[in-house]
């Protein structure tokens, strides 16, 4: 039991140094704050994936009573390692992914038309700015044909986040 | 998933239908991976800008270290290391300038030469053919550089120290960042904004020079404009503006190469016009622009009073006339092991002990002139860096890591003396009665004993020194206060209420200001009242940020335009740039931990009590921090620096893969400073070769020596420039013979000369009678294949 309980502790100060470390990356003073903007980020670069609605629980929850712009790390810590260690925001495997892109194409072409994508990436669930768009056009799409052939998509982005 | 349109509801209560899930699930997967993204490139950032400020640091040290020997030996040696004091002291021009301006038009340009010719006053024509020349790689003569900056010296004698503009009716004044020798990115501006005219007014806010490869052009045309528009074009001094700066960062390296013949008489040149550029511009009484920032002692009245040309380089404070100099000399000669300052294993230091503080090496006085002469050894571990009396309510800056060196923190700036060993210099008001002899010298431990130096030092030339080192060296920050900038070693950080103070002092509403590179090109603080606007694109590497300008119309409403100059036909995208820039700064940290290897390998095995080559990742976290010294993102860097066990732990030898054939090292280096390091090791190549009777080339060099000498590469460089006097790029013997008097000398040793000129024999290979730089680092087996990559780019 008392193994049991070393363990334990050693893999909370583990997550412990891991969200410190994301943390430390955008503490741009070095005084344990960092722009309640980056959180979305940082949160994201532990490995999690809230939705914006999602993240914007998270942000209410660790924010102070009265919104300074910055978040404190004393509040960050403890939520944070809760969401790490109760593994909430899993991460999309990859066939998931695919399937996702498979209901958009509704007509199984295997790929989708440019209009398509922009429509549903614009306008439905939690819309894309315009920024947004264009970059991930600008990954995905093949330039000659305006089409985006998302099977390739997947993959690559898949392997290009590395772990 | 199923298809069909079942419909559920999200946390929200909204109706969903498949396709609104599918579409949120793959912009939660996309926004996760651009946020990763976003994260490789913020720490890819700071390794770029770690490491450039650390490099910074080291010029520094290394600065105050020849200061310190010209201030002190010159006199001493009889015939005096002219050598040294020609490159880093103001030089007096014996001829007068209408003897000058002869000079130069007697210099003949050969019929072959294809490029512009420059007659005074320039007109249009001149500026239309130097930018064509330029744009086909063609250069300047010589003699039109020298006859250029000639008139730029007298046109510049005759400016304040502030310009004073207003914006002109119904137009704007642009503002331009630094340049860093990027000429694509001037002529885009140009491009895209106009040449400059009388309705085209510039201000450019300094550091045109250093680091890119056409410093020398983009000089060229900035003074021809200002020359062409002297009401329409200003040029602001930048804290790459510096002889000093220049010997490290290549711009003295660009010109030499550039101008065989004439380099030396352009650089010395360039120095004065350097030193009388103005130092800060004003717009309708409202908008400040430095090129650096302010600190909270800034006053603008004071700074229009002072001579500016005698701030000839930010890393040297005004040299003393030579009369105020008393150096006892009994406490020198003759005595290489003192029993009072050793420097090595002896936890104290024997004087100047500032009481109780975790010191800094910089403690910043307030409104006091600076008193440089108290040594105390701060502890070796703490990187924090507490500044005395100053603001309280501010976080000390515990993460600016300071050297590359062991436990010492850097000298800054303003730090005159070169300590040795590891006495530190601590600029403090620690200058307590009981360290000051009855004589009223000051005791300073220099290499093997002490020297006395006499306390007085006009202030009044300290402080200006310090005001204009605080406008050209001074960065922004969020909290409020102002502390001392540790991490570039000179200037401050001035929070936003310093800022408002000031403006409000004057009566101004905006500080323009640049030195700091952002990724979109400008960036806006302190709530509107300050920007900082920088104008060379991808200046870490391709694609890592954009640059822009600011234009400014009467309402002093600031519009920013940006761009970025690209190599590529195809605009990459974000992840392309990412992944360029990050492997760029992936690799220089991999030269990092390469260049400490010893240390690295010594204190992991420390950690490895079972010797099973690995250690967990903490460890390899806490001991990377510590030897490097560098404040990086350790933990998530890892994976792209070393390799995981199957158990987990980090295999530490991993570290060092790919970056050369590899040995396993015994020993610990001991911390010593960065020069002394180098000089002892080549004194002890000295020794070596004349006990050994045998030329350098086979003196077996170690891998500890490798490293150093690798870690050291750049300031290698610098003490070859400094040898080598005339510019030439070649060190003759006799210049290799006279440096190494000084640094024997220095070690407080007898060298003769016949093991000198072996030595300087050994070295030459090719035996022409000279030295140049590849075999100077050949000589002591330092050939990396960096080397021969900048090379190949040339």
């Amino acid at each position: 039991m008392a193994e049991d309980k070393e363990s334990a502790e050693a893999i909370v100060s583990e997550v412990h140094k891991k969200i410190r470390a994301a943390f430390d990356v955008f503490d741009h003073e070095f005084n344990k704050t960092v722009d309640v903007r980056e959180i979305g980020t940082i949160i994201r670069s532990l490995g999690c994936f809230p939705n914006e609605g999602e993240l914007h629980d998270v942000i209410a929850e660790i924010e102070e009573e009265e919104p300074t712009g910055y978040i404190r790390f004393e509040k960050f810590l403890p939520t944070m390692t809760k969401v790490l260690m109760e593994r909430k925001f899993r991460p999309i495997p990859e066939d998931l992914m695919l399937q996702a892109f498979e209901v958009l194409d509704k007509q199984k072409k295997g790929h989708l038309e440019l209009e398509e994508l922009t429509k549903y990436m614009t306008q439905e669930g939690e819309p894309f700015t315009q920024e947004e768009m264009e970059e991930m056009l600008s990954a995905a799409m093949d330039p000659d044909k305006n089409l985006i052939f998302y099977k390739d998509f997947v993959s690559m982005m898949t392997v290009d986040d590395p772990r | 998933m199923g298809c069909g349109t079942s419909v559920t509801t999200d946390n929200k209560g909204r109706r969903l239908t498949t396709a609104m899930k599918a579409a949120i699930l793959i912009q939660r997967w996309y926004r996760r991976y651009i946020a990763r993204l976003e994260m490789r490139q913020r720490y890819t950032w700071n390794i770029f800008q770690s490491i450039e400020y650390a490099g910074e640091q080291d010029q520094l040290q290394l600065s105050s270290f020849f200061s310190f020997m010209l201030d002190n030996f010159t006199q001493l040696n009889g015939n005096g290391p002219d050598l040294i004091s020609h490159l880093l002291d103001p030089v007096v021009d014996p001829w007068s300038d209408r003897e000058r301006q002869t000079m130069f038009e007697q210099i003949t340009v050969p019929e072959s030469y294809s490029g512009p010719h420059l007659t005074f006053p320039l007109t249009v024509s001149h500026t239309n053919a130097l930018l064509s020349a330029f744009k086909e790689q063609q250069p300047l003569h010589g003699r039109y550089m020298l006859q250029l900056l000639h008139q730029t010296k007298k046109l510049l004698k005759q400016m304040p120290n502030v310009i004073h503009l207003s914006t002109p009716y119904a137009k704007e004044i642009t503002i331009c960042g630094d340049l860093h020798g990027r000429l694509d990115d001037l002529l885009l501006i140009f491009y895209k904004n106009g040449l400059p005219s009388a309705e085209t007014p510039y201000v450019f806010n300094g550091d045109f020079v250093d680091r890119g490869k056409k410093s020398v052009e983009v000089i060229i045309l900035l003074f021809a404009y200002q020359l062409l528009y002297p009401d329409h074009m200003t040029l602001n001094r930048g804290n790459h503006e510096d002889h000093i700066m220049n010997l490290r960062y290549g711009f003295t390296k660009e010109v030499m190469q550039k101008y065989k013949t004439h380099g030396r008489d352009i650089l010395l040149l360039v120095q004065d016009v350097f030193s009388l550029l103005p130092i800060a511009t004003v717009i309708d009484n409202k908008v400040l622009i430095v090129h650096g920032g302010i600190s909270d002692m800034t006053d603008l009245y004071l700074l229009s009073s002072i001579e500016r040309h005698k701030v000839k380089s930010a890393l040297r404070l005004p040299r003393r006339s030579l009369n105020h100099l008393e150096v006892t000399r009994s406490s020198r000669q003759g005595q290489p092991e003192s029993p009072r300052c050793r420097s090595r294993g002896q936890p104290e230091s024997p004087r100047c002990r500032s009481r109780g503080q975790p010191e800094s090496p910089r403690c910043r006085s307030r409104g006091q002139p600076e008193r440089p002469r108290c040594r105390s050894r701060g502890q070796p571990e703490s990187p924090r860096c507490r500044s005395r009396g100053q603001d309280h309510g501010n976080t000390p800056k515990k993460r600016r890591h300071l050297t590359r060196q062991g436990s010492s923190s850097s000298s800054s700036s303003s730090s005159l003396c070169s300590p040795r060993g590891s006495s530190r210099l601590t600029l403090c008001r620690c200058l307590s009665p009981s360290m000051l002899s009855p004589t009223d010298n000051l005791q300073v431990p220099f290499l093997d004993s002490f020297t006395a130096l006499p306390v007085r030092q006009p202030p009044r030339e300290e402080l200006e020194w310090k005001q204009v080192v605080d406008l050209l060296w001074s960065d922004p920050k969020s909290q409020p206060g102002c502390s001392p900038n540790t991490f570039r070693g000179g200037g401050s950080y001035f929070g936003p209420d310093v800022t408002r103070r000031l403006l409000e002092r004057h009566g101004m509403t905006l500080l323009i200001r640049s030195h700091e590179c952002k990724q979109e090109g400008y960036e806006v603080c302190h709530d509107g009242q300050v920007i900082t606007i920088f104008s060379a694109s991808n200046y870490y590497e391709e694609g890592s940020n954009r640059g822009a300008y600011i234009k400014l119309g009467r309402e002093l409403v600031p519009r920013f335009f940006q761009y970025q100059v690209s190599r590529n036909t195809r605009k990459l995208t974000l992840t392309q740039r990412v992944n360029v820039a990050e492997g760029s700064a992936v690799r220089a940290v991999q030269e990092k931990l390469f260049s400490h290897r010893s240390e690295l390998m010594a204190a992991f095995q420390q950690y490895d009590t079972s010797n099973s080559g690995c250690i967990s990742v903490s460890e390899w976290a806490l001991v990377v921090e510590s030897v490097v010294r560098l404040d990086l993102p350790w933990r998530t860097l890892r994976p792209r620096l070393a390799r995981l066990a199957p158990d987990g732990s980090i295999d530490y030898q991993s570290c060092f893969e790919d970056m050369g054939p590899g040995q396993p090292i015994p020993q610990v280096r001991t911390r010593k400073r960065l020069i002394d390091q180098l000089i002892d090791f080549i004194w002890q190549s000295i020794k070596l070769l004349h006990s050994q009777n045998l030329p350098l080339c086979f003196v077996q060099v170690t891998p500890n020596l490798a490293e150093t000498l690798y870690r050291y590469r750049t300031d290698l460089e610098i003490i070859f420039n400094i040898m080598d006097k005339d510019h030439s790029g070649q060190i003759s013997i006799e210049e290799f013979r006279q440096t190494w008097h000084l640094f024997s000398a220095h070690l407080g040793v007898e060298v003769d000369d016949r093991a000198i000129d072996e030595l300087a024999k050994s070295i030459d290979f090719n035996k022409d009678g000279s030295i140049d730089f590849n075999e100077f680092l050949e000589a002591f087996r330092v050939v990396h294949k960096l080397d021969v990559k900048d090379q190949q780019q040339g």
